[in-house]
């Protein structure tokens, strides 16, 4: 049972997004900031006609704001709404099997709330995350 | 009308398209309920749109079918091959009668009645063969799916964005020829972008402007009588949001005229108005369409609909425990109607199943709010997704947001001279405009975004929310514009500042500012405020609106306008002293007239004619002079008398006319009204008090008799002291021929003793 994962770069770590979740990928130019909202949310970009809500991926993981602007985004869509996640790098787009974390095994700090699985490249371990866990006011389904 | 027809025919072209592969799966299966329901829906909407329309052959023959489908749907009857077939041959003519109207040729209608009488069983369906000959007359119009309009849509917002793209690098290019493409290709995109724009929009007057035929004709055909009232035609709505609404908002109007509004005679006993009374309105609320039709007929009888759908085989205890609102909600159940009898109109219980479905459907809801006997008010909201509206731009700490125009009053800036300007309740900023106090909110500490300069705001933009308004200090007023507002993520809207996001042509995402929300956000608490007219008359003296005169006497008077009916000039030679007072013939009759001064010496004097509403008087005055508003304190005069006092008029003493005083005065002397307590005379001298005394007595109160008739009794009985003693009962006053030292009886020409005693019996039966 192999999907694609989309291998990106996040905080500096390598993680694997499924490719289903995955609209599709951009740069991402400016942004205009929302006030009063979610920490998370970094602002709002436009995409051809669509509005994006760009998601700070460092925010996410409880990291401090990194300086460097943005560059490239991850595009989801939950309920007809446009995400942009913002990554540092993409790598590739390869087919992997997803395995459960294995037992024992406890995430650390942000990452607890949006990893969801393991897939193999190249002999290494590599976190699968799941996009809508990085989505502030979305329900989460269990 | 035309339009109307045309979209009629167009929409049940489309429908029976549809609705052709359910009826082949539902003569399949005719137990398919849901399928039933498809067909039931189909019918009843044709019907529905032919009571306006006035097309009496397809209601006849949707009434009957839907009569059948209503009865297979209460179990009544089961639907066998051959029902089947009868409606599936209505269905069928339906179609034809519509292709018919559509193309312009006649159609004969020999057969109905067989079909209809088919679907009772009488008779086999004539089998019949479909009319080819009817050919379509060409149409001018294509309907779109509206899928390929947002494509278009789109496809020209990321038009009008490659054009700025274009636009900002050719800037420094200024070759003069492609500066005139380009502006060539603005104006042309620009055009472009406005009729794309208008496919999709569209006045709710579309669907505002058929119901004064549809109320007019359902209340007639019912009996009742509807006064309509429309507010908000010009809201303007997604046109998919339109269509979506005309078939609901139809069906609720019929409901309301047919369940709601009783009959005339209903209405008298309930103390209503005859004529029920119809409101529909839209506005935009934040991020909706408001759209509210309110009757005030009879309201919604819960216990009814619960012992109907007890009826109907549901769980009493389950609907009891319900709570009223949940109650309320259960007319939406499918099948249900609280009316004992099925009309032409309405009363089968489809509807507002269908109306609930139809309006989820475009991501909207129903509300409903209904007072027993007083009405009912349904609340439509739909989103207003995809709706245009117009926004003003501001700008708050270099970023700018939209506001909708709708919620504001006005833009002012703060000015030196004090109309407009920011004071200080203890540390609180509040703004004065124009004598009006409003809350003053900053958008940029609200929003949190640092400001660069924290000196006093200098643009203000008064904003009207519910309840009251306030003033919204920003940094900038930038931009007046059309847009597109889309709903934005829920993590965006969790704050309750915004009420959608925008992407404007700057091509930079703007958010969409939600008054109200920023009201709550400031914790602006508005008790409801007074109309500033109104604020403003109460903060003024109070005035009363007065006639100033020169009188006879030469004095400058006044007289509260409201008691004036008119002035005319009058001849003093019509003008008599007679019986005591002065009095003026005019008209035919007789006006007592108050004069202050001598009428001596002029031909000629104008007449005050007040009036109370019920009496008449006359005042002369010797000429009229302006009309003014005085103010209501008045220095009262020291005695009671046609003066009720004195009030400064420009620094003037004018003398106020007490309009009681003189209506008082006259109703005290005034003769005929029966009320009076009646002074009988007795004795043998009767005769002589009737002709020497009855003045004073009238003019004391009385009305004077000689005898009693039937049921009256006497309040002051007058009588010599040597007649017997008159019945018991009443005061009894004793006269006597000579002067006498006594208090029995009082000499019959002491006229200040008569009038004393008088006066003391009269203060006595007080």
């Amino acid at each position: 049972m192999a999907d694609l994962f989309l291998i990106a770069r996040i905080a500096g770590r390598q993680v694997a997004i499924a490719s289903d979740q995955v609209d599709s990928v951009v740069d991402i130019g400016e942004i205009v900031p929302v006030p009063a909202a979610d920490a998370r949310v970094r602002g709002l970009a436009a995409l051809r006609s669509k509005v994006m809500t760009v998601i700070d991926t460092r925010a996410v993981l409880g990291l401090p704001r990194s300086d460097e602007a943005p560059g490239r985004a991850v595009i989801t869509i939950v309920d007809g709404h446009h995400y942009a996640i913002l990554v540092d790098a993409l790598d590739d787009v390869t087919p992997c099997a997803l395995l459960p974390l294995a037992g024992g095994i406890v995430l650390a700090g942000g990452w607890r709330g949006i990893g969801c699985g393991v897939v193999e490249l190249d002999g290494e371990p590599v976190l699968a995350i799941d996009l809508h866990a990085m989505i502030p006011g979305v329900a989460q389904a269990a | 009308m035309d339009d109307l027809l045309q979209e009629f025919i167009a929409e049940t072209r489309e429908t029976m398209e549809a609705l052709s592969g359910e009826i082949i799966a539902w003569e399949a299966d005719p137990s398919d309920r849901a399928r039933l329901d498809a067909i039931f829906r189909f019918v009843h909407t044709v019907k529905g749109s032919c009571g306006f329309l006035d097309l009496p052959r397809l209601a006849r023959l949707s009434h009957a079918a839907e009569d059948v489908l209503s009865a297979v749907r209460a179990g009544e009857r089961v639907p066998d091959a051959r029902l089947v077939n009868a409606v599936l041959a209505i269905v069928d003519r339906i179609g034809e009668i519509v292709e018919a109207i559509d193309g312009g040729a006649a159609l004969d209608d020999s057969g109905e009645d067989l079909l209809i009488a088919a679907l009772d069983g009488k008779a086999e369906p004539a089998a019949h063969a479909p009319t080819q000959a009817v050919q379509r007359a060409p149409t001018r119009s294509v309907r779109l799916s509206v899928e390929l309009l947002d494509r278009m849509m789109s496809g020209m917002s990321d038009m009008v964005l490659a054009r700025n793209e274009l636009a900002r690098r050719l800037r420094d290019n200024v070759d003069p020829a492609v500066e005139a493409s380009l502006d060539r290709l603005s104006l042309t995109v620009a055009e472009m972008r406005d009729t794309v724009t208008r496919t999709r929009m569209q006045k709710i007057d579309a669907l505002f402007s058929a119901l004064p035929r549809m109320v007019r004709d359902t209340a007639a055909g019912l009996g009742k009588s509807v006064t309509l009232s429309i507010e908000g035609a010009d809201v303007e709505l997604d046109r998919e949001m339109i269509e979506m609404l005309r078939d609901p908002l139809g069906h609720i109007i019929r409901n309301s005229i047919d369940h709601g509004i009783e009959p005339p005679a209903d209405r008298r006993k309930a103390g209503k108005r005859e004529n029920g009374a119809l409101n529909v309105s839209a506005r935009q609320s934040g991020n909706q369409i408001i759209v509210e039709i309110a009757d005030d007929g009879r309201g919604i009888d819960t216990d009814k609909v619960v012992a109907k759908l007890v009826a109907a085989g549901r769980s009493e205890a389950e609907l009891r425990a319900l709570s009223e609102k949940a109650r309320l909600d259960l007319v939406f159940e499918p099948g249900l109607t609280t009316k004992d009898e099925v009309t032409e109109v309405s009363g089968r219980g489809v509807g507002m199943d269908v109306v609930r479905a139809n309006i989820e459907q475009i991501g909207g809801r129903i509300e409903l709010s209904s007072q027993r006997g007083q009405g009912l008010t349904t609340t439509i909201h739909v989103p207003l997704t995809l709706s245009i509206i117009s926004a003003i731009v501001l700008g708050a700490a270099n970023q700018r947001f939209a506001m909708t125009r709708q919620s504001i009053e006005e833009i002012v800036r703060v000015r030196a001279d004090g109309a407009v300007k920011i004071d200080r309740l203890g540390t609180t900023p509040i703004a004065t405009v124009r004598e009006r106090r409003l809350p003053l909110v900053d958008l940029a500490t609200i929003l949190g975004l640092a400001c660069a300069d924290r000196g006093d705001p200098s643009m203000l933009v008064i904003v009207g929310v519910p309840g009251g308004s306030y003033a919204l200090a920003v940094c900038d007023v930038l931009d007046n514009e059309e847009l597109v507002i889309k709903p934005a993520a829920p993590a965006v809207m969790a704050s309750g500042l915004f009420a959608g996001q925008t992407l404007p042509d700057s091509g930079q995402p703007m958010l969409l500012l939600d008054s109200a929300g920023i009201a709550s956000a400031a914790g602006l608490q508005f008790t409801r405020e007074t109309a500033p007219a109104d604020e403003n008359a109460a903060e003024a003296e109070p005035v009363v609106p007065a006639l100033l005169f020169l009188d006879l006497d030469g004095v400058r008077r006044a007289v509260p306008l409201a008691v004036v009916d008119r002035v005319v000039p009058v001849d003093t030679a019509h003008i008599h002293f007679t019986a005591g007072e002065l009095r003026l013939s005019i008209d035919g009759r007789i006006l007592p007239l108050t004069a202050q001064g001598g009428l001596d010496g002029r031909e000629q004097v104008s007449v005050l004619r007040l009036t109370d509403g019920v009496g008449e008087i006359g005042y002369a005055i010797a000429e009229a002079l302006d009309i003014a508003d005085l103010p209501c304190a008045m220095t009262p005069a020291r005695e009671p008398g046609a003066i009720a006092g004195v009030v400064a008029v420009d620094g003037d003493q004018v003398e106020m006319i007490d309009p009681h005083w003189l209506f008082a005065e006259q109703a005290r002397l005034g003769a005929g009204s029966g009320e009076r307590p009646i002074c009988l005379l007795t004795g043998r001298e009767a005769g002589w008090m009737a002709t020497f005394l009855r003045p004073a007595l009238e003019r004391a109160g009385y009305r004077v008799a000689t005898g009693l008739k039937h049921g009256e009794s006497a309040a002051l009985t007058l009588a010599m002291d040597d007649d017997p003693d008159p019945p018991a009962g009443a005061a009894v006053l004793r006269l006597s021929r000579e002067p006498r030292n006594d208090n029995a009886a009082i000499f019959r020409y002491d006229r200040a003793g008569l009038v004393e005693a008088l006066a003391r019996h009269a203060v006595g039966a007080e």
